[in-house]
């Protein structure tokens, strides 16, 4: 069994910093140590200070490898008891304000973003709401934004979506050739994409919604904590936060601020203390 | 081994069976954590408190991410996920892709725990029809760790145990039925509790 070397890894994590200013040195260890050792095999390097130099001095190299690091695996409408709990009490709430701002951190390539369309849209929420798409990623962003997918991911699409909540037929958000499914373009009309790098950056938008699904899985408990406050300070008064299934906000401090709106589904409401009678 | 502080045990087809009666032959004197991998379908609404809740007294989790594992706590990981164990003692979960069509993977959770517990983890490989766990074992034998596995004739799935006794040879190989004793003495020893 191969196995990371604690000081080359912290060598190779501090360089990609100082180099790119991409911070994962935070990560969580056991499962990004997984991935530092499947970027090794790929590139059939022995040890992780080889990729160091390739990193430092190949800026396309860096690129190449930035997807490896962080790319989780995701589909439409993925937990579909999720997306329906979404739509069932959390667009009631979102209907209350003229023009809601939902704030999808970490999107990937992009399956949450059109799920969220398709549901306000359905909803008759869509014209009227913007959908702040942000990844760390620049390539994910780019295939996000076309909205292009390989056709047997509509496979998880089609099975997703009636217990997702969905109301009309899958097949009318997406046009299918060339073994290609292209999703419908309107969807995507009010979807703003933007680089955005949860362990740097600041406070991104003011937020009705956010979702961030299997992002902070692969982060320690401090930076964890860390980004769980920057979205308590990115939230309207009583935002909601809709984190993965088996994500948790119990062992963060900043948890705290946060009241379970649907505890199994993983849906939190802001709630800082403030104005409470 | 030293004085063991994590059990590990993986399995695939026919492995809630075996965990039933693993679990109820256990003795009731404390153990550390036990965290299992089992191959489940995504879609399976599987309530693991009410699967082994007459198999056993100890506390039975669903594992969510960062959870931190509590001596004689049982904990499965979720379906749909990786499990790792990290040498604080939490779990972490992760989406990356499936390995040998298995998402979670017993390999991945195996080669995690040898790496995280050394020499203070005991591994256990089940019933199964596929190669998932195998290599994951050898590394927590090869890290120090005790390596169990089930005997083939005693598995409703061979496969998994076959590929593991072809692989290398493990500390110990027993009936299911004797697996919990087993465990028992030999992760005893040494638990603070």
């Amino acid at each position: 069994m191969m196995e990371v070397d604690a000081v080359e890894k912290h060598l190779l994590l501090e360089g990609i910093f100082l180099k790119y200013g991409y911070d994962f040195r935070e990560y969580a260890t056991a499962a990004f140590d997984r991935r530092l050792l499947s970027v090794l095999q790929r590139f059939g390097l022995p040890r992780l200070i080889d990729l160091l130099p390739k990193v430092y001095n190949d800026r396309q190299f860096f690129l190449e490898l930035l997807p490896l690091l962080t790319i989780g695996t995701t589909e439409h409408f993925r937990d579909p008891l999720f997306f329906k709990a979404l739509r069932d009490e959390v667009v009631p709430v979102l209907k209350t304000y003229p023009n809601p701002r939902v704030w999808v951190a970490g999107c990937s390539t992009g399956e949450e973003i059109y799920s969220v369309a398709i549901m306000l849209k359905e909803e008759g929420l869509l014209d009227r709401t913007t959908i702040y798409a942000t990844d760390i990623n620049p390539r994910v962003l780019a295939i996000a934004n076309e909205g292009i997918y390989p056709i047997d991911t509509i496979q998880a699409f089609s099975k997703n979506y009636v217990p997702a909540g969905g109301t009309r037929a899958p097949s009318e958000y997406y046009t299918a050739a060339y073994g290609l499914a292209c999703m419908d373009p309107t969807l995507r009309a009010g979807v703003v994409f933007s680089e955005h790098n949860l362990t740097t950056d600041g406070v991104f938008t003011e937020a009705h919604l956010i979702l961030c699904r299997n992002v902070m899985i692969y982060f320690s408990k401090e930076l964890q904590n860390r980004v769980l406050e920057l979205f308590l300070n990115s939230l309207v008064h009583r935002g909601i936060l809709g984190l993965g299934s088996k994500e948790s906000v119990r062992f963060c401090p900043a948890g705290e601020m946060l009241q379970p709106l649907n505890a199994e589904q993983k849906i939190f409401q802001k709630d800082t203390g403030h104005g409470r009678m | 081994m030293d004085a063991c502080k994590l059990i590990a045990v993986g399995g695939s087809a026919g492995g809630i069976t075996a965990l039933q009666k693993i679990f109820s032959m256990l003795p009731a004197a404390p153990l550390p954590p036990i965290v299992v991998v089992l191959h489940l379908a995504r879609e399976s609404q599987i309530d693991p408190g009410l699967i082994f809740a007459h198999s056993t007294h100890r506390r039975v989790f669903e594992a969510e991410d960062k959870m931190p594992l509590e001596a004689d706590c049982i904990y499965m990981a979720p379906p749909g996920y990786h499990l790792l164990v990290e040498s604080g003692g939490t779990v972490c979960l992760t989406v990356d892709e499936p390995v040998h069509f298995s998402r979670p993977s017993i390999d991945i959770f195996f080669e995690s725990a040898a790496s995280a517990y050394g020499p203070t983890v005991a591994g256990v490989l089940l019933t199964g029809a596929n190669q998932d766990g195998a290599e994951g074992l050898q590394a927590i034998q090869e890290k120090g760790g005790f390596a169990l596995v089930q005997s083939p004739e005693s598995a409703d799935a061979r496969a998994m145990p076959l590929a593991a006794l072809k692989l290398f040879t493990p500390d110990l190989v027993c009936d299911l039925d004797r697996i919990g004793e087993n465990l028992g003495r030999f992760t005893l020893i040494g638990v603070d509790a």
